[in-house]
């Protein structure tokens, strides 16, 4: 129509990154099927997290955890109009070309599956469709971003109902962030060695104060007020995985989480989106779990 | 210290001048159920004005325009109707409050909604039908560079994410953009506007002064 016009560019990072910015501030449920799928939407979830069996049925059951059934995939697709995201094993690249192929919408290389490989994460630059990758820390975090990932998400401990690692976990990476605003400029040269993080990318967090992509927290988040915590410590939004479907009451838990994440800061809010819930799930201690089956623990 | 002064002598000082006055400094409200209501606080900050995050129907009265910003339509719109937002703002915006929606903000401001979830709905405000999520999966979201005659020649470096378009447009809204290929990316009807893409986080805030000089002009 006109030489102002370029051609249409996409799987930059503006656009990757951008379809995080847009979840901020909901609440992201994983559902095994199609069905599952419609009660998280229908619930309020800004997305849903297709995998295979959820983290407490991975831990219960053992055995290698893999991605979805691409049956399954495509039926939780067509089932929802929000947005799909699919877990692929760490480091099974060509998992991730599957469910780019498949056409979800995000890809969550995750610990949460059976790595695939014990030192070589995914080159998420090779892919049009972003991913969203898992972190303990603000180094794990800026070396996933180095690989390409388009959004974090601190990690805790999926599957067990206890929040206490996804705490630990954001308050690190923003305890981290913080530190590195308060160094002078020869200081972060250091810093980068340390965290093991390109040093680019290190200064700047160091100036701008938070991480160039979305970082939403996950792993053990079981009940409004654990979401509500989460957005209270800082978390742009909520991963909720065995937390929603392992509980007594799915669908009103469900809108529940929604509730409390967007009212954060509203405990009569809270309040009210905690009553008669019914049974949550059932927990473990993550100080119960011996240290072969932390999942937190698996990507480096 | 000056605001307490201020606070003080506000009633007793011109009262007839300072109820214009305050028209002109109330605050422009963002939505701020979910999404990247943030992004847009910030461009409003950016150019000047006073920008407030819209959760409760209350503050819906002391704000001059709204902007309903990028995130999950079927998602904005329940959240409105549990926090006793959805009608308060349907009939603020056809009262004539000043309008801004970006992508899901968009969908929102549509009169008709195509591939919504069931019972979904939308405040309304443009006559126009709107399909949501019309260009496919993440891996179909793009850039591209769109003219606006409206903005001036340069053009507008426009990202769509999972974007909807508008598929027609009634008599009373009118469109401003299109793409390449003749589809309608942004529309306006009065003092309400809407895009496809996102302003907000490109760093052009031409259109944010476009919606700011509309607001202003009918306050």
């Amino acid at each position: 129509m006109s030489e102002n016009t370029s051609s249409n560019e996409s799987g930059t990072s503006r656009v990757k990154r951008g379809l995080a910015e847009m979840l901020k501030g909901g609440v992201i449920m994983d559902v095994v099927n199609a069905e599952q799928a419609k009660i998280a939407e229908d619930a309020g979830a800004v997305a849903v997290m297709a995998l295979e069996r959820v983290p407490a049925d991975i831990r219960s059951q053992g055995g290698v955890a893999r991605m979805s059934d691409p049956d399954l995939i495509d039926g939780i697709i067509d089932a929802v109009s929000i947005p799909v995201m699919a877990k692929a094993r760490i480091g099974h690249f060509v998992e991730a070309q599957v469910l780019q192929a498949l056409k979800v919408d995000y890809i969550d290389e995750s610990e949460v599956l059976s790595p695939a490989d014990y030192v070589n994460h995914i080159d998420k630059w090779n892919f049009d469709v972003p991913f969203v990758c898992g972190a303990t820390n603000l180094g794990e975090a800026l070396r996933r971003i180095t690989e390409g990932a388009a959004m974090i998400r601190s990690k805790g401990e999926a599957g067990t109902g206890d929040v206490s690692e996804a705490t630990k976990h954001i308050r690190t990476i923003k305890g981290q962030i913080n530190e590195l605003r308060s160094k002078s400029a020869d200081e972060l040269y250091v810093a980068a060695k340390e965290l093991q993080a390109p040093y680019e990318l290190v200064r700047e967090i160091a100036e701008s104060g938070k991480l160039p992509v979305v970082l939403f927290t996950a792993g053990g988040v079981a009940t409004p007020a654990d979401a509500a915590l989460m957005m209270q410590l800082g978390a742009d939004g909520v991963f909720v995985g065995s937390g929603i479907f392992k509980s007594g009451n799915p669908a009103q838990r469900a809108a529940a989480i929604v509730k409390a994440t967007t009212f954060f800061d509203d405990p009569s809010v809270i309040a009210a989106a905690s009553r008669g819930l019914g049974e949550a799930m059932v927990g473990i201690n993550v100080s119960d779990l011996a240290a072969p089956h932390r999942l937190s623990e698996r990507g480096w | 210290m000056a605001s307490t002064c201020l606070t003080l002598l506000l009633p007793t000082v011109s009262l007839s001048v300072a109820g214009s006055q305050l028209v002109d400094q109330l605050p422009i409200g963002v939505l701020a159920l979910q999404g990247d209501f943030r992004e847009h606080l910030a461009v409003l900050e950016l150019l000047g004005e006073t920008a407030i995050a819209v959760k409760t129907p209350q503050q819906l009265e002391h704000i001059a325009g709204l902007i309903i910003p990028g995130g999950e339509s079927s998602v904005i719109d329940k959240l409105s109707r549990l926090y006793g937002l959805y009608d308060p703002l349907r009939e603020a915006i056809a009262g004539g409050l000043p309008v801004y929606g970006t992508c899901a903000g968009l969908i929102m401001l549509a009169d008709t909604v195509l591939d919504s979830i069931d019972g979904q709905r939308s405040f309304g405000g443009l006559d126009v039908v709107v399909r949501r999520n019309a260009f496919g999966s993440q891996t179909d979201s793009f850039e591209t560079d769109i003219r606006v005659p409206e903005l001036g020649d340069v053009p507008v470096h426009a990202i769509f994410i999972r974007a909807p378009v508008v598929e027609s447009v009634g008599a009373k809204a009118r469109a401003i953009a299109t793409l390449d290929d003749g589809r309608i990316v942004a529309v306006e009807q009065g003092n309400v506007l809407g895009t496809s893409f996102h302003p907000e986080i490109t760093g052009d805030t031409r259109f944010h002064e476009y919606f700011i000089s509309r607001v202003r002009a009918s306050g």
